[in-house]
């Protein structure tokens, strides 16, 4: 199983009936093909639509039924359309309860850094602050290190998304929470060992009292 | 609210105005308005939008000519030619969070002078901002947008200028078409009066001053 498909999977498990949830574009674009059998959540685009469905068949597109990307997409039975003060409103009023996004650096307390790296990329924030900000539950999603670089790291260098602490970031070596603000080793990848993970992590990780292998 | 020729519409739009332009990735965006824009080469123009699209494709087309001075805007990161001409100091991009752009945009158009909102709070976006405390929760304080122009797209427009929008197009259009001293839209089918269902209408024809006349 490749990087991306195991934390797709993983963050898969967190999600319940009924909930309203965004995916963020890239690996978390791809949690939506993994949703557990009999469990039906909404899934949210922050362009002003909930019910978003598989892209669509060749030839079926419509060129205004889109993701926040701009890509087509099909709309599931029972969606909804709104404009962008709805689609905020749902997202800042404590209407969406989980997000996903991808993540550049996560520190030590659960701080997010994924919109920009000065001088390199600036493309903006997008929704992603109004996101992390202000949706009931942030999951990252994000490949443990960058280029042998660990991602979890004691101080974010890179520019802050929110001073909000994230709940959960899943990587393809392990599940961190942050129990009372502090990085905490929950879970581990199958064949990866605990000793591993701390390797990979700058940050220093609590551990759990019982550390689990990530059931996929 | 008159029925105007795109030439005319178009033309009215002085160069410097300042312009609200609906659209989500060229998605509900004015894309005659942005054509004839070009083709007039209305010059140093400022726009308010939630992103500039890809070259080629909506307000990506008016970067491409090098017809903007200032950008405002949460992202411009699928447009390599706004980043190019930002880096370059052509064109100054204000980026700001997409929630924070929108409501801005419409305490703009409600008379009102600004909203508070916790995003951003301890980010480099509260720079040179107020923050204030209520009950325990700091917020920033986001002042009110307005534009010269609104240019909204619309999926119908019937005879009299009432709006509705189709499936992702809606937007920011039926935001920006109160926050503009001058509304000019475009919409995909022009239909008589009571097609739109008073339900159905997203935007009011007393806001409406110009509709363009299809082709």
């Amino acid at each position: 199983m490749d990087a991306q498909t195991i934390i797709a999977k993983r963050i898969a498990r967190e999600l319940r009936a009924g909930m309203l949830v965004n995916l963020g574009i890239g690996i978390p674009t791809l949690v939506a093909n993994f949703v557990p059998e009999g469990v039906s959540v909404y899934f949210q685009s922050e362009n002003g639509l909930i019910g978003t469905g598989p892209i669509p068949e060749d030839g079926m597109a419509h060129p205004t039924l889109t993701d926040a990307g701009g890509q087509p997409v099909s709309a599931l039975p029972g969606a909804a359309t709104f404009d962008s003060a709805m689609s905020f409103a749902l997202i800042r009023g404590g209407h969406l309860d989980m997000t996903v996004l991808g993540g550049l650096q996560v520190d030590v307390e659960g701080r997010l850094a994924n919109w920009m790296i000065p001088g390199k990329m600036v493309p903006g924030m997008g929704g992603a602050m109004d996101l992390v900000t202000g949706a009931k539950r942030v999951i990252v999603a994000m490949q443990h290190t960058a280029k042998g670089k660990p991602k979890i790291v004691k101080a974010c260098t890179l520019p802050l998304t929110s001073v909000r602490c994230v709940d959960l970031v899943v990587t393809e070596m392990a599940v961190i929470g942050f129990p009372g603000g502090r990085a905490t080793l929950l879970e581990t990848a199958p064949g990866v060992s605990v000793g591993q993970v701390i390797e990979a992590t700058e940050a220093p990780l609590l551990k759990a009292q019982n550390i689990t292998e990530m059931t996929l | 609210m008159k029925t105007i020729s795109l030439e005319s519409a178009t033309a009215m739009i002085p160069d410097g105005a300042s312009l609200m332009i609906g659209g989500f990735m060229g998605v509900g965006t004015p894309e005659r308005v942005i054509d004839e824009l070009v083709r007039q080469h209305k010059r140093q123009l400022a726009v308010i939008a939630n992103d500039t699209a890809v070259p080629g494709r909506g307000i990506g087309k008016l970067v491409t000519a090098g017809l903007l001075d200032k950008v405002i805007a949460s992202h411009i990161g699928l447009n390599p030619d706004t980043q190019q001409q930002m880096l370059a100091g052509k064109i100054a991009v204000d980026l700001v969070p997409q929630g924070t752009l929108i409501e801005r945009i419409r305490a703009g158009g409600s008379g009102l002078g600004g909203i508070l909102t916790p995003t951003g709070v301890g980010t480099v976006v509260e720079d040179g901002k107020r923050k204030i405390e209520l009950n325990g929760t700091s917020y920033l304080l986001e002042t009110a947008l307005r534009a010269d122009f609104a240019l909204v797209h619309a999926f119908l427009a019937d005879y009299a200028g009432n709006l509705s929008y189709a499936l992702t197009a809606r937007n920011f259009n039926p935001v920006i078409a109160l926050a503009a001293d001058t509304v000019i839209v475009t919409a995909d089918h022009i239909v008589p009066v009571g097609v739109i269902a008073p339900d159905h209408v997203a935007t009011p024809a007393a806001v409406v001053d110009y509709l363009v006349a299809n082709r």
